[in-house]
């Protein structure tokens, strides 16, 4: 299986400041992707090099197989949907469709009209008097009439309201069952995340801490909770990512692809949640192989 | 035509609650032979989830022989599920409430006893919800 997104020591400088730095990245084909990260981890200038509005300072990264804005064809392939879904203010709905047409040579007329149908838009109305929603959709309406291979969404939902965003998602599902489209979004909505996305990527830092299929990774996480008791005593295979003791007793989130058997230990399945905040905040406090000492208690 | 409903805070793996929702469609006839699932398309406008989710949980539905998908055409319902005869559940029912007594009686409250049964229940059907 092919990579959607390959970046190798990707690199990003603006004057001093790295805004992306050291960046390694696999992202294979098929998936609905979602990018979590503080702000300034980097996601929204990986996201930008991705779609070839930026070029690296250092490093590489091919998107399908090909520099990104190799040339028209590999652009043609590259739908992206900018933070804050941005419109023409000025320009009616059916302006934009046209606007479509005119920029991109695989242009998919009928979808989009048959989309601003679906979503009881008026072609008249200018953009700048729709909804927040209404916009979000029309944006999306653009990126998908391209009929884009890879389609990248900055924070597409962040400022939407809990309905709005509903229907942004389900707009966006519905195209990932009917054309098979990649898609990679970055978000700080962790429920929304957990509904749409099979493949995470934890970016902290310009690294990425934690990348794979969802499903694969809450198989092999757990919450541990039992005895208080030195997690450097645990079986070499299990992986400790965020650790918080009180006298008596120890809460441990591991990684591993073995069960747990100890009896002591109460495990609990994780949620999407609970890993992105384990790796977040293990990032944060960042020393994951400096283990405090502790006195084992049995 | 059946409407998934999804429980986020179950902690039950999506697909997860599709095939059961499914399972229980069939025990309660409001999914019949020859009916046809909702397409991965439909249902995903519906519940925003990713289409890779239905897929999956209607091949875990192949895979239980109940259904069958047909290129083109869309999945459908081939197999009912064989509920356990009654006769064995009576039995498995009547071995639990003595169960259930038994441990009353030895001073063991709501509370023991739903860690016990929970702490058991894990250790016989821990395999296979990964």
């Amino acid at each position: 299986m092919s990579a959607v997104i390959q970046a190798s020591e990707l690199g990003k400088q603006y004057r001093r400041a790295w805004a992306l730095r050291d960046c390694t990245l696999t992202i294979p084909e098929g998936h609905v992707v979602g990018l979590v990260g503080p702000n300034g981890a980097g996601k929204t200038t990986l996201l930008r090099l991705a779609a070839g509005m930026l070029a690296p300072t250092r490093g590489t990264i091919t998107v399908l197989g090909e520099r990104p804005a190799a040339g028209p064809a590999q652009l043609a392939q590259v739908g992206f949907v900018a933070q804050d879904t941005p419109v023409y203010a000025q320009l009616t709905v059916a302006d934009h469709l046209r606007l479509g047409s005119w920029l991109n040579p695989g242009w998919d007329g009928e979808l989009a009209r048959q989309r601003i149908g679906q979503l009881g838009l008026d072609p008249k109305q200018r953009a700048g008097s729709l909804s927040g929603g209404q916009r979000a959709q029309l944006a999306l309406t653009l990126a998908l009439g391209k009929r884009p291979e890879l389609l990248i969404l900055d924070e597409p939902v962040a400022s939407l309201d809990p309905l709005a965003r509903r229907e942004f998602l389900q707009g966006l599902m519905e195209a990932v069952a009917e054309h098979g489209v990649n898609i990679v979004l970055s978000s700080h909505l962790v429920a929304d995340l957990e509904r749409v996305c099979d493949y995470l990527v934890v970016l902290v830092g310009s690294q990425v801490r934690l990348a794979g299929e969802v499903g694969a990774l809450l198989a092999s996480h757990h919450r541990l909770s039992g005895p208080r008791r030195d997690p450097g005593s645990l079986p070499a295979s299990q992986q400790v990512i965020t650790e918080s003791h009180t006298d008596k007793q120890s809460n441990l989130l591991v990684r591993t692809d073995e069960p747990v058997l100890d009896p002591s230990w109460t495990v609990r399945p994780v949620s999407l949640e609970d890993l992105v905040l384990g790796y977040l905040s293990r990032a944060r406090n960042d020393a994951p192989a400096r283990r405090p000492r502790l006195g084992v208690v049995s | 035509m059946i409407e998934f409903q999804l429980d986020e805070t179950s902690g039950v793996a999506t697909y997860l609650q599709l095939v059961q929702q499914i399972h229980q469609a069939l025990r309660m006839g409001m999914l019949e032979l020859g009916d046809r699932l909702p397409t991965a398309q439909q249902v995903v406008a519906q519940l925003a989830i990713n289409p890779n989710t239905v897929h999956k949980a209607y091949r875990e539905l192949e895979r239980e022989g109940l259904v069958r998908a047909r290129p083109g055409l869309g999945t459908f319902v081939t197999r009912l599920p064989s509920g356990t005869d009654p006769a064995t559940q009576a039995r498995f029912l009547a071995e639990l409430t003595g169960w259930l007594r038994s441990a009353r009686g030895a001073g063991l409250g709501p509370d023991d006893v739903e860690a016990i049964y929970r702490t058991a229940f894990r250790s016989c059907f821990a395999e296979g919800v990964a």
